[in-house]
């Protein structure tokens, strides 16, 4: 009777036409972790046949692949074009879990707004009335107090005298949450009356309620992902402890899985409370539960519940190896849990909680300093970019791992670029440098005690740390024998730190090593720890071990290299670039080895290579497991910056690189060597000149004149470059930019004003393009290209201006003889064309191109690499629609961030949308990227060589009824041309009304603020922050201005209605492999 | 430390190390856990007399050791331990040692630096065998495993004041067991493995845990028989379930490597409800052999072997897993609940 009803309940799903809501553009607090979760979801659909339809403008996802859903709406996730989708295509059921908390709250508002009922769609997995108590803090509250679960003390305020009153009865510090938080905006310690009501006023403008909570100070936190099916049958999949405790966002946290410092009964105690909580709410799917814990008593509090995959459950999954979206989409049709197989062992079912036999360790990716003037501090918010994650048998091994994954000039805890007068300053006032101060703390002689006082953080892991510490002094002090090499190995040291400490080079400690035997053994992540016998690909290294759970690899496979963490300028669309390369390998039956770092990713789905090696992207990693595959070869070209650095070291060290030649990729990337290879082919650059000293750096820009553009040597998304106009400034950013790069000079260049920037990205074969896309930025040049709105096809170029770019690109193309995927960066004025920028590898804008043109540029590179060349001819200019990409920032999380686009790129993510016309795909792109203008108010501040630019627009917008609102000079300006608007004034003139109230008192939907380019006053600042601290959609660029104001005037493009891609491309859309009930439909 | 090695009866040999003046341990069968949590509970765990215990984890001792709240017993049973690292930097509140001061004083081997993956993918494939920390492979030579029993030496008395009384019979049983017991309204009497109590006046038995092949306890088994006549409720718990089985008239067998970890899942026959369970056993009843009268309640969804029986009219059950946890998780502590309200 048990057997019968283990099987025979598959298949049961009654759904026909599924709709799935993605998470947009890449956010801080919301990044590439859902395109796991969104492509895990589809694929568990796809086995069940079921028509799958995708609404997510993030094009550079895999899960908006034309194999993945059937039909992809790259459409702003808002509740009016949704429920426009829904009107035409009718699904029966919607997926809200696996989009983040921009889908969560899309499907809450389609709820709500009787959508959902008016279709008769059913809510897959937690049902609605579930979400809504783990989303509202007080009925939350009240759910667990039903069964005695704890929460923290606490009370709700919708005022900010309420919220005063609550902080004074519960006491200072407190804790302030909103309801409905996104990674935690709005939270935040509060210490005295006159910071909360500043913050609560802030909160309440976006949000009904605040909670003001008890603080729970130096609490462990921890938390568990929690998988229930319809059944009842529950299972906790992983526990994870943050190594900082309460009060830092676990998103900021260095967290561990599984927990290292928690008891048995402390750890089954939660366990035992997570599951009835998930249990009385009723979640039917997968869930986060966070808790505090005492250190001191055990006692603990239930901080939240994410009715929904998250970062954790990413992380989770890729720490234990359990494919938790998938398991969440087959449960959600009604799937049991111990109906489904686990996929690692292939026999077991996935009723289960995975046994580790490893450590799994994440540490985070800030980009503080290149979000100029925001500050290091980190807490209750989420502002780190991205994140990491090593594996290995010991605690100091993974971290060491970790901190070399960030990829941010650490190798290992010995040697980083940071410095600190007094350590203990960060440690006790957390900033994103915290584990790199607890070190040098450490290295200064201060005890773990009295950095466990000032941190908080469990003395276990500070005392591991220090054993890395004691490490270093002995590797520094020592003679190096074996036992003491073997011992830095298991700690995570690298050959390079070692060598250093033992002042001898990084190659002769590795054939020192390798001579002594001493090489990482391979092990597999099988999710049970060895108890059953798992044919797993998902692999890690470590010095832990002595026997190596595989071989290597038949079949001469090929390695990539993904993409490292995600930062500023290195993000999903990499992944994408990694997961399409791998794939069309495997078309051509290759066996395929994928390296990664990044637990957000697709391309560390096991599934999706032969082999994945969860490992570090550095020279020493990959020539372990090249040493150890001997593979046929390694593809450098797919995985953004970090592949490509290692291409010319593993050439030299005899390793082969598929595709364009290593020597090539030197050439491209050394600014002195491609600017000659330009001056001899006659291609025409910005004059420019390498300096190493500030007097040479006066000369040169006496000679040109200002403006200049100042950057290091080797540049991934404007690193430390910036645009000076004169000597203070130069001298400043000379300094900054030359601290970044030792080893490379600092190149100062020509800035050309007013100029058009394009952008071809091909792919080569052989010295010959095989395939290409012109784009056109909208904004001029000076705001770097992934801060750019870029367009396709280009609409404002001369057909000279494109023949000539192609041109160029021919000859750079056969002088490099590139085989693969490149990407040229042009600035064009007065009929002149300039190159300023070639990246020999795949570019940011590549899923982009690849989507719109519907031809996947990663193949065609690929099948290039592969020398396989297909000869076909491409259409990429003469469309009949146009694709328009925004660029997603979040300054709204970056407290203190200035939010000009500039040559620093600052976006964190990317849409892009199409459109019968430029200004349907603009204005939708524009939405896409979480903006919205809800009323007829605009706005505007503009200098006065920037007033004539779109005059002709506001005349047409006043004429149907658009109100002004305008400072002094432009209000005149205004006047002349017939528009009628109210003064505002600017914060100087201390005159009202001001903008600042004109902003808090909401009087505005837009506002165009274009200060003279000489203007750097702290007002202005004041002014952009103020408008995104209150979620008022704020415009800087002349360009983007008046794109944005014609879309308006066109009103028609506010309403379109919404066509999927496949639409879009019909007649040249052929997708991949349809799903049988794709076809049945279609 | 110094350099040490585990020898196991097949000849493998596994390199690792051991504090200074450590003695070998005795030859003991080598057994693996997969437990994240709990040394101190699994050490102390009167099933693991005679076993080296292997832990999967490769983290050991980072919490220290406590104190004999958190024990299951009043000392360490296992013969050694095998891990990948011990932690000499433990943190915790109310720790008071570390796990090497600890098995130092309780005077258990340790090897450290064990690649203890591989070790535990050797006794996979090949199954549990005889090892020995320190020792050469001559001394396993003639090594058979024998049932190392752990009981009471004469019958103890809990809860007194209560009427209603509960047989707790002690073949190394944990002491979370009686913990649990003891919570609920009635007076338990621990009582020796070969203690006949069916001449007194009880209201139920539960059948503890315990050491070694259950084929070894014949006179406890002998005393469930005539427990059965008298018809009151019973409730064996992992060796327990065993011994009940045997009582019944099935057979056991030793599984190849045994279970032994915290995430077992498990499915009740009725209604279909699933479990994770924490298991430590080698050996399983015998579905074939199971008469007519008895019927599966538990099964193991791993590998479909036995996780408990009952009686199909009479008050009998048992379970092959830990429902009183400790360690592992609690999810089926509501078994005692069900079976205090059958008394």
């Amino acid at each position: 009777m048990i057997t019968e009803s283990k099987k025979g309940r598959a298949g049961r799903s009654s759904f026909k036409k599924v709709l799935i809501l993605g998470s947009g553009g890449l956010k801080i607090g919301q990044a590439g972790e859902f395109d796991y979760s969104g492509s895990q979801a589809i694929k568990a659909l796809r086995e069940e046949g079921i028509y799958t339809v995708l609404v997510n403008p993030n094009i550079a996802t895999v899960q908006t692949d034309g194999d993945m859903a059937d039909r992809v709406y790259f459409q702003p996730l808002n509740i009016s074009i949704v429920n426009k989708i829904i009107a035409r295509e009718k699904p029966d059921a919607i997926a809200l879990s696996f989009g983040g908390q921009t889908a969560l709250n899309l499907g809450l508002e389609l709820h709500e707004q009787g959508i959902l009922a008016k279709f008769g769609i059913k809510v897959l997995g937690t049902p609605v009335s579930a979400i809504k108590i783990t989303e509202d803090r007080q009925l939350f509250k009240k759910a667990l107090s039903e069964i005695g679960v704890k929460t923290a003390l606490s009370q709700a305020a919708y005022s900010v005298e309420q919220a005063s009153r609550a902080a004074k009865k519960i006491g200072y510090p407190v804790m302030m949450r909103s309801g409905y938080s996104l990674g935690g905006l709005g939270s935040g310690k509060i210490k005295s009356q006159a910071e909360l009501q500043k913050k609560v006023r802030q909160v309440l403008r976006v949000v009904p309620q605040v909670l003001i909570e008890e603080y729970l100070d130096g609490w462990k936190e921890i938390e568990y992902e929690v998988v229930r099916d319809a059944s009842g049958s529950v299972i906790a999949v992983c526990n994870m402890e943050n190594f900082d405790p309460m009060g830092i966002h676990t998103g900021e946290s260095i967290v561990v899985a599984p927990s290292q410092t928690l008891t048995n009964s402390e750890y089954h105690q939660l366990r035992e409370t997570a599951l009835k909580t998930i249990e009385h709410l009723g979640i039917i799917g997968e869930c986060n539960i966070q808790f505090a814990l005492n250190p001191s008593n055990g006692d603990y509090r239930v901080i939240e519940v994410n009715a929904r995959l998250s970062r954790s459950s990413a992380l989770a999954s890729k720490a234990t190896g359990y494919p938790l979206a998938f398991v969440a989409m087959k449960l959600a049709l009604g799937y049991l849990l111990h109906e489904i197989k686990n996929s690692v062992t292939g026999s077991t079912p996935a009723f289960y909680e995975p046994a580790l036999d490893y450590i799994a360790v994440k540490i985070p990716r800030w980009d503080l300093v290149k979000l100029k003037t925001s500050d290091r501090s980190i807490g209750s918010e989420m502002k780190s970019v991205g994140e990491v994650m090593a594996l290995a048998r010991s605690f100091g091994e993974a971290l060491q791992k970790a901190v070399r994954m960030l990829n941010i000039g650490a190798d290992g805890l010995s040697i980083h670029p940071y410095e600190f007068k007094d350590p203990m300053e960060e440690i006790s006032e957390p900033t994103d440098r915290r584990l790199f101060a607890i070190y040098q703390a450490l290295q200064n002689g201060t005890d773990v005690d009295k950095i466990h006082s000032a941190s908080q953080i469990d003395k276990w892991f500070l005392a591991q740390i220090e054993v890395i510490k004691n490490l270093e002094t002995d590797l520094s002090q020592k003679p190096l024998g074996r036992e003491l090499l073997l011992d830095a190995k298991k700690k995570g040291f690298s050959d390079k730190t070692i060598a250093l400490l033992c002042g001898t080079s990084e190659e002769k400690i590795r054939q020192k090593r390798i001579k002594a035997k001493i090489l990482p053994v391979v092990k597999q992540i099988d999710t049970l720890a060895g108890e059953f016998d798992a044919r797993t690909n998902y692999l890690y290294l470590t010095y832990s071990g002595t026997e190596n759970d595989v071989g290597p690899l038949p079949g001469k496979p090929i390695m990539t290299l993904g993409s490292g963490p995600y930062c500023i300028g290195s993000s999903v669309e990499f992944d994408w670039c990694a997961v399409n390369c791998v794939k069309t390998l495997r078309k051509y039956q290759k066996a395929t080895i994928m390296i990664n770092s990044n637990p957000e990713t697709v391309s560390t789905d096991y599934d999706r290579s032969d082999r994945l090696y969860f490992e570090e992207l550095t020279l020493e990693r990959t020539r372990d497991i090249t040493d150890f595959e001997k593979p046929a070869g390694t593809i450098v070209s797919v995985g953004g910056q970090i592949a490509n650095n290692l291409a010319l070291p593993l050439a030299q060290r005899g390793y082969t690189i598929l595709g364009t030649s290593a020597t090539s990729i030197d050439k491209a990337e050394d600014r002195q060597k491609f600017s000659s290879m330009l001056n001899r082919l006659k291609i025409d650059q910005p004059i420019w000149q390498e300096v190493s000293s500030l007097a040479r750096a006066k000369t040169f820009v006496s000679q040109i004149g200002y403006p200049v553009l100042i950057r290091p040597s080797y540049v991934l998304s404007g690193g430390a470059m910036n645009v000076v106009s004169d000597e203070a400034e130069l001298k400043k950013y000379l300094l900054e930019a030359a601290a970044l790069s030792p080893d490379h000079p600092v190149v100062i260049s020509q800035f050309i004003s007013g100029a058009k920037e394009l952008e071809i990205d091909g792919v080569a074969a052989a010295g010959k393009i095989q395939i290409y896309a012109i784009t056109e930025h909208l904004e001029n040049a000076g705001v770097h290209s992934g801060d750019a709105t870029v367009v396709l096809p280009p609409q404002r170029l001369y057909l000279e201006t494109i023949r000539r770019a192609k041109q160029i690109t021919r000859a750079i193309v056969g002088e490099l003889n590139l085989t693969g995927p490149f990407n040229i960066q042009f600035i064009a004025k007065d009929n002149e064309i300039k190159v300023i920028e070639c990246n020999v590898r795949a570019s940011r804008s590549f899923p982009f191109v690849s989507k719109m043109t519907n031809y996947n540029f990663i193949e065609i590179a690929t099948e290039a690499i592969l020398g396989i060349n297909k000869k076909a001819d491409y259409h990429t200019i003469d469309l009949d629609y146009v694709g328009v990409k925004s660029p997603q920032f979040s300054y709204n999380r970056l407290k203190g961030a200035d939010p000009v686009a500039g040559v620093e790129m600052a976006s964190t993510g990317e849409v892009a949308c199409l459109g019968d016309d430029m200004l349907e795909a603009f204005y939708n792109s524009w939405q896409a990227t979480e903006q919205t203008i809800t009323g007829k108010n605009i706005f505007l501040s503009v200098a006065d060589e920037q007033k004539y630019k779109f005059v002709d627009e506001c005349l047409a917008l006043y004429e149907r009824g658009w109100r002004f609102y305008a400072t002094p000079g432009t209000h005149d300006f205004l006047k002349d041309h017939g528009i009628k608007s109210e003064i505002i004034y600017k914060i100087s003139d201390k005159t009202e009304p001001s903008i600042p109230s004109g902003i808090v008192g909401k009087k505005f939907e837009l506002m165009i603020n274009l200060p003279s380019s000489s203007e750097t006053s702290p007002d202005a600042y004041t002014i952009r922050r103020l408008a995104i601290d209150n979620h008022l959609p704020l415009i800087t660029n002349a360009e983007l201005a008046r794109t944005l104001l014609q879309s308006l005037v066109e009103s028609k493009t506010l309403e379109p209605e919404p066509k999927s891609w496949q639409e879009f491309m019909a007649g040249k859309y052929q997708p991949t492999s349809p799903s049988s009930a794709a076809q049945k439909l279609l | 430390m110094q350099p040490t090695k585990l020898t196991l009866a097949d000849g493998k040999v596994f390199a690792g190390f051991a504090p200074k003046g450590q003695k070998n341990s005795p030859p003991a069968e080598v057994v693996f856990n997969t437990g994240m949590t709990g040394y101190e509970e699994s050490l102390t765990d009167p099933s693991y007399a005679g076993q080296i215990l292997v832990f999967t984890y490769p983290l050991m001792g980072n919490y220290g050791v406590s104190g004999k709240n958190n024990w299951e017993s009043d000392k360490i049973h296992a013969y050694g331990v095998v891990v990948s690292e011990s932690c000499q930097t433990w943190s915790h509140q109310g720790s008071h040692q570390s796990l090497l001061d600890w098995l130092k004083n309780q005077n258990v081997p340790i090897i450290t630096g064990v690649d203890t993956r591989a070790l535990t993918k050797h006794l996979r494939v090949q199954g549990t065998m005889g090892g020995i920390i320190g020792g050469s492979k001559s001394s396993l030579k003639n090594f058979i495993f024998k049932t190392k029993i752990v009981s009471v030496a004469r019958p103890i008395i809990y809860n007194e004041n209560h009427k209603k009384t509960i047989i707790l019979v002690d073949c190394g049983a944990k002491n979370n067991i009686l913990r649990l017991l003891i919570k609920l309204p009635v007076k338990v009497k621990k009582v020796p493995y070969d203690y006949d109590y069916t001449h007194e006046d009880y209201d139920g038995v539960v059948i503890s845990n315990g050491p070694g092949d259950p084929a070894d306890y014949k006179k406890t088994v002998s005393i469930v028989c005539k427990a059965f006549v008298k018809n009151k409720p019973i409730f064996g718990i992992c060796l327990g379930s065993q011994l009940m089985g045997l009582a019944a008239g099935a057979e056991t067998y030793k599984l190849r490597f045994g279970h032994r970890g915290h995430n077992q899942p498990c499915i009740s026959a009725s209604p279909g409800q699933c479990y994770i369970t924490s298991q430590n056993h080698g050996y399983a009843i015998d579905e074939k052999t199971l008469p007519k009268d008895w019927e599966v309640n538990f099964r193991n969804l791993n590998d479909d072997s036995i996780e408990g029986i009952r009686h199909k009219i009479r008050p009998f059950f048992s379970v092959q897993f830990h429902p009183e946890a400790s360690p592992g998780p609690t999810d089926t502590s509501w078994l005692f609940k069900k079976f205090w309200e059958t008394l």
